[in-house]
């Protein structure tokens, strides 16, 4: 990779790209959005099916242009900064973001954190939609509601896309495509079954795009200060594979913790009765 | 400016949720990138020094809170 570079916002020839960035790019990226998206679903779904459609819908299409204006927007702005100092940036960033996502997921598959539920998100936010009064014409509170929440979840795929894409020559394109591909899915599932998708394992995705950002910050981090990778580029396979590592040692630790402190608990009760 | 207070908030929290976790981070961070280049070690090890410091940091944040929990 050419270090001094520029992370120029173009779209290069399939031929050109560096597999071992690109393949993890994307797959990070669709992983990411699809969660992200999934999450917005339910609140859209919410709104729409208690509110009427047409303004749930016109709320989420206006928040994704708004979104896609900002991606092209940040995407033209970083193409002048020199790539070293964008990839020790958006590295670092990258790092806090991933760091605390496979953080939440090792709690919650540890079964220390409640584990997010969408049937029990779309009840709630069906439930508040009710309790607000009705109107006729424009309906404020389904735009409003539904804009909100394709902005919030929105907002962390466009800094996916953007730190991912931003982060090395060449990677706008699997960036961008990840994102729209778990975007059109997640939207052409919604219109198929019209409920919540809880049956997609959002833990098990967010455990793996953890492992993924995290490896991906600290190699640009690395590569931001010129750090020598063994391996250059492919080093990052191993970085995901130390990360997946840790983390499952982590979870199998958190676990035994928990059961030792029950069975220790459980002893005290038999003994004091 | 509340909306402008719930945005920064917002982005805020992408970041960083346990605020000692991610000063040790962006700390850890701070010395391996300004630190390590300074040192006559093997250039080759900086790398994996970089990943070891932030692997021990997200075993010991999780565990730190698992044990609390518990």
């Amino acid at each position: 990779m050419n270090r001094y570079h520029v992370a120029e916002f173009s779209w290069p020839h399939l031929n050109d790209m560096n597999w071992a960035h690109a393949g993890p790019s994307l797959l990070a990226s669709f992983l990411a959005s699809l969660v992200e998206c999934v999450e917005a679903l339910t609140v859209v779904l919410a709104v729409g099916s208690v509110r009427g459609w047409k303004n749930a819908l016109i709320g989420s299409a206006a928040a994704v242009g708004v979104l896609l204006g900002l991606i092209a927007g940040l995407g033209r702005a970083l193409a002048g900064v020199p790539l070293p100092t964008l990839q020790l940036v958006v590295g670092a960033l990258l790092l806090l973001f991933g760091l605390r996502w496979l953080r939440k997921a090792i709690l919650r598959s540890a079964g220390q954190i409640p584990v997010h539920d969408e049937e029990a998100a779309f009840t709630k936010n069906a439930a508040s939609m009710r309790s607000l009064t009705g109107v006729r014409g424009f309906d404020r509170v389904a735009f409003a509601t539904a804009f909100q929440i394709v902005m919030l979840e929105g907002t962390e795929v466009v800094f996916i896309v953007v730190a991912i894409g931003a982060g090395g020559v060449g990677l706008w394109l699997p960036a961008s495509l990840g994102a729209i591909a778990a975007l059109l899915i997640v939207i052409a599932l919604g219109f198929a079954l019209h409920r919540p998708l809880a049956n997609v394992p959002e833990n098990k995705l967010k455990f793996i795009v953890g492992v993924l950002l995290s490896a991906f910050g600290t190699f640009w981090v690395g590569e931001g200060a010129r750090f020598i990778w063994p391996g250059r580029d492919w080093s990052i396979l191993g970085l995901v594979l130390g990360y997946l590592l840790v983390a499952m040692a982590t979870v199998a630790i958190c676990r035994s913790n928990a059961k030792g402190k029950r069975s220790t608990a459980a002893t005290q009760t038999a003994v004091s009765q | 400016m509340n909306w402008m207070r719930t945005i920064f908030r917002e982005v805020f929290g992408l970041f960083v949720d346990d605020g000692s976790f991610a000063v040790l981070i962006l700390a850890w961070l701070g010395l391996t990138v300004f630190l390590l280049p300074h040192l006559a070690w093997v250039p080759r090890w900086r790398g994996f020094i970089l990943f070891a410091g932030l692997a021990a940091i997200l075993m010991a944040s999780a565990i730190r809170y698992a044990r609390k929990q518990n």
